[in-house]
């Protein structure tokens, strides 16, 4: 595929500090996003044994409001938002009428009234906005798409907590993972959220361009490590977290991702639902699972898994783990190969590495419940 | 900057070539090493395989990406360097003292059409 052009690309409100520090620039999701400062594996280090920091503006954020909006972000959604309360977020999709993924999504419950925050995947901003508004017709509810408007930063890591305080004066200890509260920096509104995509302790922060910018430079003067996509994805990856477009797409089950905790058929109606009961019924013809490879080649997006002489699935994500130093991947196979233990092979290059199915988390989450 | 050394002979797609009788020493440049990045897993082919010039023969892997090996001669593998399976990250090192595989020629001629130290300096040049 075509990457865009430059003058179509995007710059997040962090762009001219990540050109100060030397990053490497690539195109995702629309915008140049820096892909590493230093080095992969330091930027990865950091984050598992203290703290690194990653510009996330590029996330979308769209706001639904209005007395329907309870009801109308449960009918979009798998999750379950009626079990919320103010200061709390969920994990969810938003599913087709068919049941593949349109996006896979944070869900905020904020504290002004009839007002919730979805956070969207960059690549699929414009999609959301226009799917939501569609679905929107007959609610009464506004949808309000203030991506521009907001920028992002994670802290990841175990020494979070400690950056927070020492950093910005924010104290977030009272904050559990998925719950968020809004607090002050520099005369700005910020919200503060403990959640991340690592599998480390950590929070996301969101607010305006101007005060993004002095939160991350107040990190960076505690020395904070600045972190690239690169390791975001090698982070995310070992602790078995999807990312859309590998993992999750228009043509995936959640099911079949086996992501179905975060799917709430006990919810009377939501769109997808009736394909979701359906394929539980009959069970998913292929299942997301984890794959170790003896050798240490290492299995990349798109290469085939064999077994029994023929394709029986393809790799989404694979690594030689950073943390681990082992070769492994995520893989759709077809159900009768998806069995932990099971033996199968991945074609890398001219060769097939042999391997077994494994779960799919590569690495324990330290989250803090 | 790269470095080149001289008295080896270099191809268009960043390997090196050292010379010995029949036999053809062949290892990554520096800028293939440092474009790569950190090297985590190197993909040598067996001893006694057939390589066959300008086609792929392995692969130099980094967290991100695989990165071809083309063979700038043709022959058979005569040795892979084993001490790449445990520490691939000699290429990063010192990637002219850490050759990958050693090629007996078929057709010896073959190297006349591989730059040599001056030419492959001017081919980088050119890249910049």
């Amino acid at each position: 595929m075509m990457e865009p052009e430059m003058e179509t690309l995007k710059k997040t409100c962090l762009y001219d500090s990540h050109i100060a520090l030397g990053a490497q620039m690539s195109p995702f999701g629309g915008y140049m996003m820096p892909i590493q400062y230093s080095d992969i594996v330091q930027e990865h280090n950091a984050v598992r044994m203290h703290c690194g920091m990653f510009d996330v503006s590029h996330m979308g954020e769209i706001f639904i409001s209005g007395p329907d909006a309870g009801a109308f972000v449960n009918h979009i959604f798998t999750n379950d938002v009626a079990k919320l309360r103010p200061g709390q977020a969920q994990y969810g999709m938003m599913l087709y009428p068919e049941g593949g993924v349109v996006d896979d999504l944070l869900v905020y419950m904020m504290p002004q009234p009839e007002t919730w925050l979805l956070v969207v995947n960059a690549a699929n901003i414009a999609k959301d906005d226009g799917w939501i508004r569609s679905a929107a017709s007959g609610w009464n509810v506004t949808v309000d798409n203030r991506s521009e408007e907001y920028g992002q930063i994670a802290l990841q890591g175990p020494e979070s907590e400690k950056i927070a305080v020492r950093a910005l004066g924010m104290e977030l200890s009272d904050l559990v993972f998925y719950t968020f509260k809004e607090v002050r920096f520099a005369d700005g509104a910020v919200i503060a959220s403990r959640s991340g995509y690592t599998g480390e302790d950590g929070f996301e922060f969101y607010s305006s361009p101007d005060i993004i910018r002095k939160i991350w430079d107040a990190l960076l003067a505690a020395g904070v490590t600045p972190c690239g996509l690169g390791c975001r994805d090698t982070l995310r990856f070992e602790v078995g977290l999807p990312l859309y477009g590998h993992e999750l797409g228009p043509d995936i089950s959640p099911i079949e991702a086996g992501l179905g905790i975060f799917v709430k058929c006990d919810k009377p109606e939501f769109i997808g639902r009736d394909a979701v009961m359906a394929l539980k019924a009959s069970g998913p013809l292929r299942k997301l699972v984890g794959i170790e490879l003896e050798d240490k080649a290492i299995p990349r997006s798109g290469y085939p898994v064999e077994a029994d002489g023929r394709q029986i699935g393809e790799v989404t994500t694979g690594y030689s783990s950073i943390s681990t130093g082992k070769s492994v991947c995520m893989a759709f196979v077809e159900t009768p190969f998806a069995a932990a233990g099971t033996q199968l092979g991945i074609r890398i290059r001219k060769k097939v590495f042999p391997g077994k199915v494994c779960g799919k988390r590569f690495y324990d989450k330290k989250y803090r419940k | 900057m790269s470095k080149i050394v001289e008295g080896l002979l270099y191809s268009g797609s960043h390997e090196w070539v050292m010379v010995e009788g029949e036999t053809a020493v062949i290892g990554i440049t520096d800028f293939a090493q440092k474009s790569m990045g950190n090297i985590v897993y190197v993909d040598m082919p067996d001893e006694d395989d057939e390589v066959t010039k300008d086609e792929e023969f392995g692969a130099v892997e980094s967290v991100k990406a695989a990165s071809d090996l083309y063979s700038p001669v043709s022959g058979t593998v005569a040795a892979r360097n084993e001490a790449l399976e445990d520490e691939p990250g000699l290429l990063n090192s010192d990637p002219y003292a850490n050759w990958i595989i050693k090629v007996k020629m078929s057709d010896p001629s073959e190297t006349a059409s591989l730059m040599d130290a001056a030419g492959y300096g001017e081919f980088l040049d050119k890249q910049a």
